[in-house]
Parts: structure tokens; C-alpha cells; sequence
């Protein structure tokens, strides 16, 4: 037994609490399918949202071959269409990055970093998991259920989305859509809770608040965002799924179909957009934040210098946080809503700049003379950054009302969100599984592979999405099966199209290259050791590779010094452990 | 064996006063709130996200109610009862909030005897706050039935908006359906109460975790936060 003395004498509980009873397996099954270790649970939830996500991907090059060559392929008819537009940004949203940032990641990370053994309640934590499965089950089934998936797009707005008019609206494509999102949030509060009761209460002695890697910070960050923002696309969720099986009307105006009344009367479509929003933008930030966190980490580590800032960066990941949750209406400038709500909207939107640019200096600063090393995490890393800063300066052109209007629906929002949300965290993602792949697995991914996936995949997505810029300002509208012979549409833009089509496919084509080097490196490839990276935090310190149940052994490690003490002054080697208890002058952790 | 470890924190610096103090005792190692269990912790923050989805439901009711051309029922007469021949306005909704408030005081009880380990008043107090709950399903359900003979549906109503039908049935639903919950929960949570489960901390069935007495108290905070909500709900619903 263990007792901590603080400064004022009062007695903090032990490391090791009562309330950390380890579920032991006892069989094969509750070993590896119905675990309760995070770590396993993790590699489940990583791999579903990978396989859901290749569907997305399939899907969008579906769309991509339409717009290139239209006519081209007879079974992409216009309804065919939505329903692969909607059905790739559900997807790519929610079932893929929400899920593999918080469940991945958050699961496997979280006790690692801060030094606990497992998440506070596995039991509710696989009951997470199952939930999530479930949920991407019933999303697709709607593939196979009559009438297809929903074609919607991926906000779901009403009155449309319940029409006939619309694929799925009124068959099983919209209910099941409906229902899996209602699942997902289901499951995603019972890891939610478990991610944010361990980093508040599970973390090791001498694990303070200000000495979690940034990962850490951003997940979790993004999972107490993920708590209250989910609630609203719960409750609109709900209210749909009464309108289009009960009859009610929520967001259903009057409405006259094909010469009948429809017996809807004095629902607000307006209502579903505002409660939409304020989930869907802070659903940015959950994704982003963690990305911003990761990539933090990864360029201290790679550059062998401490992160510039972390204070600062801590505080920016806390009022990015904050923030998203007050601009949600910058969705909504041609909504039709009271126009005075834009003023208020564009000036909180333009604010969130401030900490995000925050974040982009300092990152640029910690490389500043920085020892880079130019391993695959870095160049994702490093890739990150330029789409970010591309993709986040589109974003000051659409969050001004007056420019975003005539923006509004073109291909320049699509080239914008991509940028922002979609290449830039999926470059985190892959920079961060070649970075904790060892961890996971014992042994490297292979370099060469790696190489050509990252080559392909960071110049090919640049390539797809820059020249959406162009299309957009052209005038090209977005969700457009055909864009047709219209005089603002000039002949390069057609070609521009074909260019970009192409580039998907390539791009689709190289991830290929990247699952194989997955599969291909759990056998063949390097053994990595402990410590590949010569990394400081504390999951590169556990007794075993990759780390068994319970994670630490005997004893849980004791924390001394912040996460990024490379390149020390006068230390024998360029990295100190965080759980490296040499009693020196020389951390800026005991000082912090 | 019983060994002291100064944290890191704690021998290296004074600790600062005032706000500073309240910052860095949060920010310090371990836990954020010290005295606080991983159970309660989890249980404070899912209230705070559920409250998010009543805050969208009730939002989401009032904007309906404020936007809608045809007039709004007007509560006091579809809430009321004729009793003995005189009509009482609201008067069903008064014993059923004065039934859930009752409850929440039975709960408050409960709770109590369960730190004093007085495992029969506990388990007593809980089919009680139960039994209080039940009631107010119950007597839910009998509005639903009066309501529903009326001819009040989901998607309308004889007597005006459409949306009242329809917020009315997903509110008081949902509501419901929180509070059915926590009678189950309640009377499972009485049954191991009074088996003894949490003085021989008996290993929980799926959890596998040693229970005890705290449950009550974890259980006691989402009763109260029902209650709580319910109060919202009477107040933006029938009152309005």
C-alpha cells in the first residue's frame, strides 16, 4: 500500500485504487472477442471503421467516375448518385473518423499515456464496441433493403429527406440511416464516459492535467465535445424518425407532392438545421482535435525538440473546444435565417482563427531547427500541416457571409471541408498508425511501402482537391449528377474533372499498397523493440511490446517530468522518459 | 506496509492561494476531483450530456410552440379533470409531481441509510422510491389513455396544433421512459441491498466488480436529476 503525502498533508488515494479490479478473461472467446481490455477493444473498433470507411471509398469513386464520365456507366442513374454521395459522408463523418480517432485511438492510448491499466469500466467500454458494430450493420443493411440506402446527402435536411422524391425517403433507406445514428451515439456515450472518467480520475502519481501528452488532451477534449454536441443530433435524429413513421410534424411544412396534400402542417425545416448544426459543427472539432494532438506528438517526437507552446496549445485545444460550440450557424447563411444571426456567426467563426493559428505557428516552430528525422509519421505529419493551413484558409473565405454566398453549394465548399476535415486528419491517422503500429503489433511497417503510400497519397489528394478550388469559383455546383452544357461550365472544366477522377482512382488505388503493408509487417516485418522512436511518453515504456493485459505489471509507472523532454541540455541521451525519475534541474515538467 | 511518496508536485512548490490554488489542486496528479469515485464521476458527466438532450427536446418544443400560426391547446383545460362534478385544472399533474418530488425525498433517505450499512431501511426505502415511481408511470399512462380517447394522436389533435400532440407524447415519453428505467434499476439495486450483496461485496453478475454501498448514491443522483428534469418539463409544458 501506497500513501501520497501533498503539500497541504492531506492524503491523495494511492495509484493503485480498489476501484481498478482488472476483469481477467478466461477463455478464448472473452479474450479476444468479447474483450474488455481497451487494447483489444481498440483494434475492434479500428478495424470495423477501416472496413466501413473502404466502403466510403468505393463509393466515392462511384461519384468521381460519374462526374468525369457521365453517361459513361448506365447503373449510376441520379438516384443511385445521392445515395452514394450521402452514404460517403455519413460514412467518412461519423462511422470512420469519429470512430477511429475516439474509439481507436481514444481506446488505446488513453490508459497507455497516462499510466493507468485499463479504461474505469471495461464492461460498459465493449458494450461500446458492440453497439458501434451494430450500428454500422444496420447503416449496411440499408444497402440491401428495398428502395437502397438514403439519398438525403449526409446532413439529412428536411422536408426532402422523408419525400418520396428522395431515394430511400419513403422506404427503409432514410429509417435505417436514422436508427444507426441514434445506435452509434448509444454506444459512442458508453466509450465516451469511459475516456472521460479515465483521464479526469485513473491518471498515475505525478500525472498532472498539465503533463499529458497533447494526444491525450485532444481526445479528450474532443470526447467531452462528442458528449454534448451528439445530444442534439440525438434528439433531431428522433424527432425525423417520428415524422416519417408516426406522421408527426416536426420539421414537415405543408407540403404539396405530385398534385395531393400531404397531411404534414407547420413542422420548421429550419428547426432540423439549427439542431443539426449545433452537433455538426463541433463534430469538426471532434475530429480535428484529436488530429491536432496526435500530430503534436508526432512532430516533437520526429523533430527530437520539445512541442513550442504547450501551455498555449493546451489552452487552444480547450477554446477551439469551446468555441465550436457558438458558430454553428455559419452552415446556415442561405438557409433563410434571420440575417442578423450571420454577423454574430461570421464573427465567432473568424475568432476560432486566433488558437487555431496558434497551433499552426507553433507547430511550424517546434520543427524550427529541429532535428527532423524524415520517418513516415513525419512526412504524414509534415503533410498535415499543408493541407490544414490550405483547407483552414478556404475556411475564411466561406465563414464571411458575403463571400460565402455566392460559394455557397459550389465545388469550393466541397475542395474546403475535404481539405480541412478529411485529408488533413485522415494524414494524421495514417502518420499515427505508422507511429504506434510497433507499439501494437512488435514490429515495424515496412519503409519502401510506406514510401510509396505516402508519395501517392499526399500529392494525389492534393491534386484531387486543389483543383476543386478552381471548379467552385467557377460556379460548378456541388451534388450535381451531371453538370451539363451550361455557359457559367467551360469546356476546362470538364477536363479539370476528368483530371481529378483519375487522381482518385490512383489515390484509392495506393491505400491498397497501405492495407497490404498492414498485413504483410504483423510477420514479416522489422522487429521494433520497446522503444522504436526513442519516444518519452509513457506507452513506449511498458515492460512488454506489444503491452499485455493490465499494461504495466507489477507497478504502475510514477510520473516525473512533462512529455517532451527531447534534446535536453546535458542529458546522456536526446529523450528522457517521462517516468525517468534522475533528479535533475533540467525538466521543465517539475517546474511546470 | 504502509509507505509514504511525495508526488512531484507536491515537495517542489508552495502551493499558490486563491484561484491559483482551486487551478492547480484540479490540474494536480491522479484525480481531478479527489474525493470523487470513478462511479459518480461517470454518472455526474452522463447527466450533464442527457441534460443536453432534454435541453434539445424542450428547446425544440418551445421553438414549435412559438412559431406555430394555429393556436396552442390551452394546457389547463386538456389537463384537467372533473371531479364530483366540478372540473380542477391540472390536477393530475400535481399529484403525479407531488408523487416524483415525494420520491426523490424517499431516495434522499435511502441513500443515508445506506452509508449507515442499514441494509433493511435502505432496501425499504428503495421499493418505496420504486413504488413512487411506478405510480408516477402509472399515472402517466392514464393520461396517455384520456388523452388518446380524446382524440389527441401524434400527428393531431381536435383542438389546434398539430405539434402539441406530437411534443406532448415525445416529452412526457421520453421522460417516461428515464423514469421506467430507474424503477428497474431501483428494485434491482433494492434486491441486492437486502441479499447483503454490498456488505460481503459480492462480485457484480456482468461487471464482475465488488459492489457497494455507493451504488445507492449513484443511483440517487440519476433519480434526482429525473425529478429535476420533470420539473422542467411541468413548468415549460403545462404551465406555459
Amino acid at each position: 500500500m501506497v500513501e501520497i503525502q501533498s503539500g497541504i498533508g492531506t492524503a491523495i488515494p494511492p495509484a493503485e485504487t480498489e476501484d481498478m479490479e482488472l476483469y481477467h478473461p478466461k477463455s478464448w472467446w472473452t479474450k479476444y472477442v468479447f474483450s474488455q481490455d481497451a487494447k483489444i477493444i481498440a483494434i475492434q473498433y479500428s478495424l470495423t471503421a477501416i472496413a466501413i470507411g473502404l466502403v466510403a471509398l468505393v463509393l466515392s469513386w462511384l461519384m468521381r467516375l460519374q462526374l468525369a464520365f457521365p453517361g459513361a456507366f448506365t447503373f449510376i442513374d441520379a438516384e443511385r448518385y445521392y445515395q452514394f454521395i450521402t452514404m460517403h459522408g455519413m460514412i467518412m463523418v461519423i462511422y470512420l473518423l469519429t470512430a477511429l480517432f475516439l474509439g481507436g485511438f481514444g481506446n488505446y492510448l488513453i490508459p497507455l499515456m497516462i499510466g493507468a491499466r485499463d479504461m474505469v469500466f471495461p464492461y460498459a467500454n465493449m458494450l461500446s464496441y458492440w453497439v458501434y458494430l451494430l450500428a454500422v450493420l444496420v447503416l449496411a443493411a440499408s444497402f440491401f433493403a428495398p428502395g437502397g440506402p438514403t439519398g438525403a446527402g449526409w446532413t439529412l435536411y428536411p422536408p426532402q429527406a422523408v419525400l418520396s422524391g428522395t431515394p430511400g425517403g419513403q422506404d427503409w433507406g432514410i429509417i435505417l440511416m436514422l436508427s444507426s445514428l441514434i445506435l452509434f451515439i448509444i454506444g459512442f456515450t458508453m466509450g465516451g464516459l469511459n475516456y472521460v472518467v479515465t483521464v479526469l480520475q485513473a491518471r498515475t502519481r505525478g500525472m498532472t492535467l498539465m503533463r499529458m501528452p497533447l494526444t491525450i488532451w485532444g481526445i479528450f477534449t474532443a470526447t467531452v465535445m462528442a458528449l454534448l454536441a451528439f445530444p442534439a443530433l440525438f434528439v433531431a435524429a428522433v424527432m425525423m424518425l417520428f415524422d416519417r413513421v408516426l406522421g408527426t410534424s416536426f420539421f414537415m411544412p405543408a407540403l404539396v407532392e405530385m398534385g395531393t396534400l400531404l397531411p404534414h402542417q407547420g413542422g420548421s425545416p429550419l428547426l432540423f438545421q439549427h439542431l443539426f448544426w449545433f452537433f455538426g459543427h463541433p463534430e469538426v472539432y471532434i475530429v480535428a482535435l484529436p488530429a491536432f494532438g496526435i500530430v503534436s506528438d508526432l512532430i516533437s517526437t520526429h523533430a527530437r525538440k520539445n512541442i513550442f507552446g504547450y501551455r498555449m496549445m493546451v489552452w487552444a485545444i480547450v477554446i477551439i473546444g469551446g468555441l465550436s460550440f457558438i458558430v454553428w450557424a455559419h452552415h446556415m447563411y442561405v438557409s433563410g435565417m434571420n440575417p442578423a444571426f450571420g454577423f454574430f456567426f461570421a464573427t465567432t467563426t473568424l475568432i476560432i482563427a486566433v488558437p487555431t493559428a496558434i497551433k499552426v505557428y507553433n507547430w511550424v516552430l517546434t520543427l524550427w531547427r529541429g532535428d527532423i528525422h524524415l520517418t513516415l509519421p513525419m512526412l504524414f505529419a509534415l503533410a498535415f500541416i499543408v493541407t490544414f493551413v490550405n483547407g483552414g484558409l478556404t475556411g475564411l473565405f466561406l465563414g464571411n457571409v458575403v463571400v460565402d454566398v455566392p460559394l455557397s453549394d459550389t465545388m469550393f465548399v466541397v475542395a474546403h471541408f475535404h481539405m480541412v476535415m478529411g485529408i488533413a486528419p485522415i494524414m494524421v491517422i495514417f502518420g499515427a498508425i505508422y507511429h504506434w503500429y510497433p507499439k501494437i503489433t512488435g514490429r515495424m511497417l515496412n519503409e519502401t511501402m510506406g514510401q510509396i503510400h505516402f508519395w501517392i497519397t499526399f500529392l494525389g489528394a492534393y491534386a484531387i482537391f486543389f483543383p476543386m478550388h478552381y471548379l467552385g469559383l467557377m460556379g460548378v455546383p456541388r451534388r450535381y449528377h451531371e453538370m451539363g452544357e451550361t455557359i457559367f461550365n467551360p469546356p476546362s472544366a470538364h477536363m479539370l474533372n476528368i483530371f481529378i477522377t483519375v487522381m482518385a482512382l490512383v489515390v484509392g488505388a495506393a491505400q491498397i499498397v497501405f492495407l497490404f503493408n498492414l498485413a504483410w509487417s504483423l510477420r514479416k516485418g522489422k522487429p521494433a523493440g520497446g522503444n522504436p522512436w526513442r519516444a518519452t511518453t509513457l506507452e513506449w515504456q511498458t515492460p512488454q511490446t506489444p503491452p499485455v493485459h493490465g499494461n504495466w505489471g507489477k507497478e504502475l509507472p510514477v510520473v516525473y517530468r512533462w512529455a517532451y523532454d527531447y534534446s535536453v541540455p546535458g542529458a546522456a541521451e536526446d529523450f528522457i522518459p517521462q517516468n525517468q525519475p534522475a533528479p535533475d534541474r533540467l525538466s521543465r515538467g517539475a517546474l511546470a | 506496509m504502509t509507505e509514504t511518496t511525495q508526488t512531484q508536485t507536491s515537495g517542489l512548490l508552495p502551493r499558490p492561494g486563491g484561484l491559483r490554488g482551486v487551478a492547480a489542486d484540479w490540474a494536480s496528479d491522479q484525480r481531478t476531483f479527489k474525493s470523487v469515485s470513478w462511479g459518480k464521476a461517470m454518472m455526474w458527466i452522463f447527466l450533464l450530456s442527457d441534460t443536453f438532450v432534454f435541453g434539445c427536446f424542450l428547446i425544440a418544443y418551445m421553438t414549435a410552440r412559438m412559431s406555430t400560426v394555429v393556436p396552442w391547446p390551452n394546457p389547463s383545460e386538456v389537463f384537467a379533470l372533473t371531479i364530483a362534478g366540478h372540473e380542477i385544472p391540472l390536477i393530475l399533474i400535481a399529484i403525479m409531481t407531488f408523487v416524483l418530488i415525494s420520491s426523490s425525498g424517499t431516495m434522499a433517505m435511502a441513500v443515508n441509510f445506506g452509508y449507515r450499512r442499514d441494509r433493511r431501511k435502505t432496501a425499504a426505502l428503495l421499493l418505496v422510491t420504486a413504488l413512487f415511481g411506478a405510480t408516477f408511470v402509472g399515472m402517466q399512462a392514464f393520461e396517455w389513455t384520456k388523452l388518446i380517447t380524446e382524440g389527441v394522436r401524434p400527428w393531431g389533435n381536435p383542438w389546434g396544433a398539430a405539434q402539441f400532440g406530437s411534443s406532448f407524447f415525445m416529452i412526457t415519453g421520453f421522460h417516461g421512459t428515464h423514469v421506467t428505467f430507474g424503477v428497474i434499476f431501483l428494485l434491482i439495486i433494492a434486491r441486492k441491498v437486502l441479499r447483503g450483496d454490498f456488505d460481503v461485496e459480492r462480485r457484480g453478475f456482468f461487471t464482475s466488480r465488488k459492489g457497494n454501498y455507493e451504488i445507492v448514491e449513484i443511483l440517487g443522483l440519476y433519480w434526482h436529476f429525473v425529478d429535476l428534469v420533470w420539473v422542467f418539463i411541468f413548468a415549460f409544458f403545462y404551465l406555459w
